[in-house]
């Protein structure tokens, strides 16, 4: 299948490259950047220095082909998607521009008016977990954002189960700086980014509109900077409505994702890594999570772990490739990460 | 075959014997086979074993 990818410059851009250079299904056809056309991919991305022949090609040169992905910065395809729509058979936006269904929600958390709320209702949100046939009919599929996708994997269970209270949930999120993107801003820095414990949103982050939508729970969300390049942690605080023991807590996750090839439960007796930890899922498509009972607060503490760049976007983005295109959902995404790291 | 008495994961008999502790593959918890025939096992005693001998 021939695929191209517009705006590879960006970490996001990179780690799709770095997933479709190696997927035995996919001929890359064009990568674009205008600030970078003519380079070799390898300029932006070392780690795809001799792996490939290609160079980045002006947006302004992009040609028809299979699937696209887009790995633009936020608010960039939101007008254009029409116009890409007619270029490629399907579509894979990692930005945030056809996340949310609500037109509205786009003025609350991002502060624009959706020109193509038409395009919402036609888009699978692109987390396999909750919408696996769904993503599998699509022409156009969104990818999730990084920390709703770590929240919304924890959260699930418990919301499906109706055993927690749906208006009283606190998901306190901490991430690594890629999160940020390739130009993160000042904040970004390395003096200024080290060594960071940063409460950068208290409250009123864009992602609890996703995981909101996605859980049907009213969330309050924290977001943390913390000394790491990849990596999101949520630990998520829920309270129970309902009598529920460790085995329901077992019970309902065993249920909702025995069966996911890259959601694995982490709530283990011994050892050092007991609960999701990000850490060692650098680089895969994993998404651990686990949980733990509270009796004295009557509090289900749950958590979830992943690597931004890769279930948090490319990787989620190539696996709805995959469910689209017809190949098997695992297909250049079956490995596992580095220890120790 | 039988289920973890912590998280309630299957736990395979395989070619375990009557005291033998192992891990469960789920929640990690030690477990010592009970009964080979049919399968059973209990949450290993933390505190009473030897550990080594």
């Amino acid at each position: 299948m021939k695929v191209s990818v517009v705006g590879g410059s960006g970490y996001t851009g990179g780690e799709l490259l770095r997933l479709l250079v190696r997927h035995p299904k996919v001929e890359l056809e064009q990568v674009t950047s205008d600030s970078l056309a003519g380079k070799p991919l390898g300029r932006a991305h070392p780690n795809l220095r001799k792996v490939t022949d290609l160079t980045f090609t002006p947006h302004a040169e992009l040609e028809e082909t299979d699937l696209l992905f887009l790995a633009m910065p936020h608010g960039r395809s939101m007008e254009r998607m029409p116009e890409f729509l007619v270029r490629a058979a399907k579509v894979v936006d990692l930005s945030a521009d056809f996340r949310l269904r609500d037109p509205k929600a786009y003025e609350t958390y991002y502060g624009v008016k959706h020109p193509h709320p038409e395009l919402l209702a036609k888009t699978a949100y692109g987390l396999p977990e909750l919408h696996r046939e769904e993503i599998r009919n699509a022409t156009l599929v969104s990818g999730a954002g990084c920390i709703a996708t770590a929240s919304i994997l924890a959260l699930r269970p418990l919301a499906l189960a109706g055993a927690i209270d749906p208006a009283k949930v606190v998901v306190d999120a901490k991430s690594g700086s890629s999160a940020s993107g390739a130009d993160g801003g000042p904040a970004s820095v390395h003096a200024e980014r080290s060594g960071v414990m940063r409460l950068y949103s208290a409250e009123g982050h864009r992602h609890t509109a996703e995981i909101e939508q996605e859980t049907g729970l009213t969330v309050g969300l924290s977001c943390h900077a913390v000394e790491a390049v990849r990596g999101v942690l949520a630990t998520c605080h829920a309270f129970l409505n309902q009598p529920a023991t460790e085995k329901d807590l077992w019970r309902w996750y065993r249920d909702a994702y025995a069966k996911e090839p890259f959601v694995r439960l982490v709530k283990e007796a011994g050892g050092i890594y007991r609960l999701p930890e990000p850490k060692i899922l650098a680089g895969t498509n994993y998404c651990d999570v686990g949980f733990a009972l509270d009796g004295h607060a009557n509090r289900v503490v749950a958590v979830a772990a992943l690597d931004n760049l890769m279930k948090g976007a490319a990787g989620s983005a190539v696996q709805c490739m995959n469910l689209m295109s017809g190949y098997s959902e695992t297909l250049g995404l079956d490995f596992v990460g580095l220890h120790p790291i | 075959m039988t289920q973890c008495p912590e998280c309630e994961a299957v736990v395979q008999k395989g070619d375990k014997i009557e005291g033998e502790i192992f891990s469960c593959p789920e929640c990690g918890v030690e477990l010592e086979v009970t009964v080979a025939e049919p399968f059973a096992v209990a949450l290993a005693p933390q505190e009473a074993e030897d550990w080594g001998e």
